[in-house]
């Protein structure tokens, strides 16, 4: 690590590779500090992501690929199940990722295309000039070295402190935050091609439990639950516990994670002067997914893309980095990001009779596309009255 | 004050994104607590395991 570059990158997972990778092949010169001592591990994250999402920006790979996906099914609260496939029976719409070996791919791709990478190596606070990001000091082993940029790019996940640091507000409403937990399970009975999605107020109060297969007789199982939902006795994880307990009760735990997502809107300005935010650390994830790789990714790369063009001209205040927040908030993914907001919104105010009825009035939808989207605007098809009590945001929709 | 069960903390950070004074960094696999910190008790309740209590200062 040097005590100068053009761009240094907080946080070593999707986002800050992107930027990481992106940002040398425009010229720069960029690093990526990670506090934790590898990159990619221990994984917060179900792993799921579309099949076109994920080929915008690499190529599918069996190293990091658990399972491929080939449709999907929603759960209802009374236990009717919906299922989802494509148009086109039998193929491919999406993957279940190992993100201990697709992280680090993505490292050792900015890597190789000429990134420094520090780990254990945590930037425990900003380096401000006349309020201007300047860098960050850098701690490593406890030796706290100066690390000065022209531009900071945050992408320092769900935590998102060092933005924080640089005075903007990156907390999460409590309401906002899904309290998550787990299970990498082996030996149970699933359907290895297909992610599961169960949803109710017993279930997973105001978010959903997967299960998104890892292949044969394995997956990731683990719940979300609205923080103003979780205290003592009926937390996450005494949800997904009575959930694993009667559905899997012979299955292996062979990995316990809890974890933190944010189905907020993203924040306000996702810049300052000298400081750039991107992925998790920018509430990007999707409010009704919860999905945050493509988005990661995707403002990562965006983030250095701009970032290329200010440092050019030699003119990095929050003005002149605008067009980053601006063009991400313009883009399918921002306006994907507003829609799917509202209609959390509406779905986490809805009692479980009516999750039933909708979920009833289909018990088999063959997509065209196979996208959140598409999936919604069927429902709504299907459930005319929906069009009355979602206003504005079914005509948004069309 | 605000005690971390270190036994159950799985270190995931779901506590530091909510919490509003910036009083709580993870590093690794270990949580700190800053001075800051109000006792609010948010972070207690969004724990996914229960590993944060506000407790008082005796009890410590």
């Amino acid at each position: 690590m040097k005590n100068r570059y053009d761009v240094l990158v907080i946080g070593g997972g999707p986002a800050g590779a992107l930027a990481a990778k992106t940002a040398v092949e425009k010229g720069l010169t960029a690093c990526i500090v990670e506090k934790r001592p590898a990159i990619g591990a221990p994984v917060r994250c179900a792993e799921g992501i579309g099949q076109e999402a994920l080929n915008e920006f690499i190529d599918p790979d069996p190293c990091w690929i658990s399972a491929e996906m080939t449709g999907a099914g929603i759960i209802a609260p009374d236990g009717f199940f919906m299922k989802l496939e494509s148009e086109m029976a039998g193929s491919k719409v999406g993957y279940v990722l190992d993100r201990k070996f697709f992280d680090r791919e993505l490292v050792w791709r900015a890597a190789n295309a000429g990134a420094d990478v520090a780990v254990k190596s945590r930037a425990s606070a900003p380096i401000m000039e006349n309020g201007v990001v300047k860098g960050a000091k850098i701690d490593f082993c406890g030796k706290i070295s100066k690390v000065h940029a022209d531009v900071v790019i945050a992408a320092d996940g769900v935590e998102s402190k060092f933005a924080k640091w640089c005075g903007v507000d990156t907390t999460v409403p409590v309401r906002e935050i899904m309290s998550s937990v787990q299970y990498v399970m082996t030996d149970i009975d699933i359907d290895q091609h297909s992610t599961i999605f169960y949803l109710g107020n017993d279930v997973a109060p105001e978010g959903y439990l997967w299960v998104f297969p890892k292949g044969e007789r394995a997956a990731n199982v683990g719940i979300g639950i609205s923080g103003k939902k979780s205290g003592d006795g009926h937390r996450a994880k005494d949800y997904l516990d009575k959930f694993v307990k009667k559905t899997f009760p012979h299955g292996k735990t062979i990995e316990y994670i809890p974890g933190g997502v944010s189905v907020c809107r993203p924040l306000d300005c996702t810049v300052a002067d000298g400081l750039m935010i991107a992925g998790d650390a920018a509430r990007v994830v999707d409010p009704l997914t919860g999905g945050g790789i493509y988005n990661a990714m995707f403002t990562g790369r965006l983030a250095a893309e701009v970032a290329a063009e200010c440092i050019g001209k030699g003119d990095v205040s929050k003005k002149s980095l605008m067009p980053y927040d601006k063009a991400w908030r313009a883009s399918k993914m921002g306006k994907a990001i507003e829609r799917n907001y509202h209609i959390k919104e509406y779905l986490i105010k809805q009692p479980d009779e009516k999750l039933n009825d909708i979920i009833h009035s289909v018990s088999k939808l063959n997509l065209k596309e196979f996208s959140t989207l598409t999936l919604i605007k069927e429902i709504i098809r299907v459930n005319p009255k929906l069009v009355l009590e979602l206003g504005a945001l079914a005509a948004s929709l069309r | 004050m605000l005690k971390v069960h270190r036994d159950i903390c799985g270190y995931c950070g779901c506590c530091v994104s909510v919490c509003p004074e910036g009083a709580l960094e993870l590093i690794d696999a270990y949580l700190s607590v800053e001075k800051n910190c109000t006792s609010c008790g948010i972070c207690a309740k969004v724990c996914p395991l229960g590993a944060l209590e506000v407790v008082n200062e005796k009890q410590v």
